[in-house]
């Protein structure tokens, strides 16, 4: 698999950049439907509320996207986003001010994602075994920390709540996104134009590969999830201030994530993926999402609608693979009859 | 990883797969079943063809279903336009995409059940800056953030009738144990510390509260919290379940279990859903209103307030249809009635009441 994938660099970079392109393209036509088809959805309310809705999942997606390009995975995210909201709720509850609360939950994310990182790095243990461990422990503390409270947004001072609701002009596009941009400027810089982010590909692909090409495999993973766990705790501070800070805070979380990341065409085997696209994922799902629940169809539906994208997206693409890999194995055959007589790979 | 790797790609393969597929099943499995009813649509005018939406904490829960019935049979007396949306979970903050898409559909009448008291209010706020009528039914939000709340009963009557049954059937000593709905739902923690106060403020209630657990209205979680209670309680004389899903899911493992009749179920349950387990002696005693009523009200009072005849002020009153006449109490609260007691000699009565 690794040597013939990389025989084949050149045209899965091609490839690549059709899916992004097909990806967005895909983004604008839902966008064009779904305000030509419904009256109130082409407005600066539905920016705002649909933005905003969104800005959890469109973080969360960045350390991910990097996390299963590397062919790992992180199932730990929205607990650990529920770690530090109960975090600054319960330092509010004793009384602390706002802005070391959130320090604090700063402190606790990070820290959350280093057990993750070290447990997978250094201890070698499998990413999956470990963040479904660390899911239950992050939710059980959560469920400790804050217990049966409820801290809303009400208690914060007026400032923050009001920044975080706060429109740029009359267009809707909420403030806090200027965040998220930057957040994906600095994870697309890291993953497209670092040695580093190129690195995360090899050790994608295979590890020893990687470890050739310079990649220093364990700190390179411990560092993906610190960075998952940083970024948990900033969503978790803007869920506090947005929503409320509770034990059930983004329950279930991660399968939107990582639904909306494969969804954007990043390969759960590893080794392919941009960011761009994983963010493209997102905004396709939030949007068929909002423009659905705009006409009242159930969430019935649209967790139907979401589960179809998302195999869709994922069998796609190793159908074709699978095709392909026939032909050009039919090919090798007629000249090289003695050729390698591998299996295909399935998903 | 350093075994999957030596073995070649296809084991870490199968591990990434699975959680592939995990993420795709869960997706779908949570979309199974549930029929959630809702219709487009929004008028204009000041009463007849109004537009009411009805957002309970979740749908798929057999009763709310009833409530919202009632609400939806009001909705029809009145010539209201009608329309439900709940999210699949009863999670704090996914009601708020509701309320927003409901903000933006213009709904003249907003009926919330909210899941957390404080989350709802921004979404609130922007429906009232649209000069949308709020009311809550169910569980309450702040007080600020809605002209009304509709109750099915008082807090103290609800946790005082269970208490009752709970100490006819074993008396005011022994260990018991509470299985609720989520650990931050209103109506539940308000029964609650209600209950707690009045344990400890009666001579006669001698129990020992052991335990207070939750099975997020989920079927199958109560469950298993019930068969936890048990294993972790052999001496628990009872269970107080103020859910309806909860106490069907103990009073099911209950009656398979070795514990039946041997442990005291009381709580709010729904006698259509009850009825095999006080037949067959699992259960004595159980109590409830009639939930359809709580959304019938709530329909009625949003009308008297789009129509301007109450405000929500205390000693507002206004017509209910066929439940007569209401007056609002103190913080913008109704009553809707009494807290109604089923046993095996009356439950015959009342099993239409089911889902």
């Amino acid at each position: 698999m690794p040597e013939s994938t990389a025989a084949r660099r050149p045209a899965w970079v091609a490839r690549l950049l059709t899916r992004d392109a097909a990806l967005i393209a895909v983004l604008v036509l839902v966008l064009v439907l779904a305000s030509a088809a419904l009256p109130r959805f082409a407005s600066p309310v539905t920016v705002g509320y649909l933005l905003l809705n969104a800005v959890p999942v469109l973080l969360l997606a960045l350390p991910m996207t990097l996390i299963i390009i590397t062919g790992e995975i992180d199932l730990s995210v929205a607990s650990t986003v529920g770690i530090t909201t109960a975090t600054i709720g319960s330092l509010n509850l004793a009384g602390w001010e706002f802005l070391p609360a959130v320090l604090v939950a700063l402190l606790v994310g990070v820290i959350a994602g280093a057990v993750n990182g070290a447990l997978i790095a250094f201890v070698g243990l499998p990413s999956l075994a470990v963040t479904i461990g660390t899911l239950a422990l992050y939710r059980g503390l959560t469920l400790v920390l804050i217990g049966d409270n409820s801290v809303s947004s009400s208690q914060y001072p007026e400032g923050f709540t009001s920044l975080i609701n706060a429109k740029v002009g009359a267009t809707g596009i909420p403030i806090v996104m200027g965040f998220v941009i930057l957040a994906a400027a600095v994870f697309i810089i890291v993953l497209h134009a670092t040695p580093f982010g190129r690195g995360l590909y090899a050790l994608g692909f295979s590890k020893e590969a990687a470890t050739f090409v310079g990649v220093h495999v364990p700190w390179a993973k411990f560092w993906l999830f610190t960075a998952s766990g940083l970024v948990a705790a900033f969503v978790g501070v803007f869920w506090s201030t947005y929503y409320s800070a509770r034990s059930d805070s983004a329950n279930g979380l991660e399968l939107t994530v990582i639904a909306a990341v494969l969804l954007g065409g990043v390969s759960i085997f590893g080794g392919r993926g941009t960011v761009i696209g994983a963010l493209t994922g997102v905004l396709i799902i939030s949007n068929i999402n909002y423009a659905l629940r705009l006409q009242r169809v159930p969430d019935v539906v649209l967790i139907i609608i979401t589960g179809s994208l998302l195999i869709v997206s994922v069998v796609g693409p190793s159908v074709v693979d699978a095709a392909r890999r026939r032909i050009q194995r039919a090919r090798r055959h007629r000249t090289r009859p003695l050729a390698e007589a591998r299996g295909i790979d399935g998903a | 990883m350093e075994f999957l790797r030596k073995h070649g790609s296809s084991p870490r393969r199968r591990l990434l797969t699975f959680a592939a597929t995990g993420t795709v099943a869960a997706l779908l499995l949570s979309a199974c079943a549930a029929d959630a009813g809702g219709e487009a649509g929004g008028g204009e005018g000041s009463s007849e063809g109004a537009s009411i939406s009805f957002i309970p904490k979740n749908l798929n829960n057999p009763y709310i279903t009833l409530e919202l019935s009632g609400a939806k049979e009001a909705a029809e007396e009145l010539g209201f336009t009608y329309a439900e949306a709940a999210p699949l979970d009863a999670g704090a903050d996914s009601q708020i995409p509701f309320i927003q898409t409901e903000v933006q559909n213009g709904t003249q009448i907003l009926a919330v059940s909210p899941n957390d008291p404080d989350a709802v209010c921004p979404a609130l706020e922007d429906a009232r800056a649209g000069g949308a009528k709020i009311i809550t039914f169910d569980s309450d939000s702040a007080v600020e953030c809605r002209d009304l709340f509709i109750n099915q009963t008082s807090v103290e009557g609800v946790a005082a009738g269970q208490l009752e049954q709970l100490f006819d059937q074993i008396g005011g000593t022994g260990e018991i144990a509470i299985l609720s709905a989520t650990a931050a739902a209103p109506n539940q923690n308000a029964w609650i510390e209600a209950m707690i106060q009045q344990i400890e403020e009666s001579d006669e209630y001698e129990w020992d509260l052991v335990a207070t657990v939750y099975g997020d209205d989920d079927d199958t979680k109560s469950f298993q919290e019930a068969q936890g209670l048990l294993q972790s309680y052999p001496d628990l004389a009872g269970i107080i379940s103020p859910t309806t899903v909860g106490i069907a899911a103990t009073a099911r493992y209950l009656s398979t279990s070795e514990y039946k009749g041997q442990v005291a179920l009381v709580g709010l349950g729904l006698p259509g859903q009850m009825k095999e387990y006080l037949d067959d002696g699992t259960v004595q005693a159980f109590a409830l209103w009639d939930p359809s009523e709580v959304g019938y009200l709530t329909a009625y009072a949003g009308k008297a307030l789009l129509e301007g005849t109450i405000t929500g002020a205390e000693g507002d009153t206004f017509d209910a249809g066929k439940l007569g006449s209401y007056t609002v109490g103190p913080d913008g609260l109704v009553i809707v009635g009494e807290l109604l007691k089923f046993t095996p000699e009356n439950i015959d009565e009342y099993d239409y009441i089911s889902f």
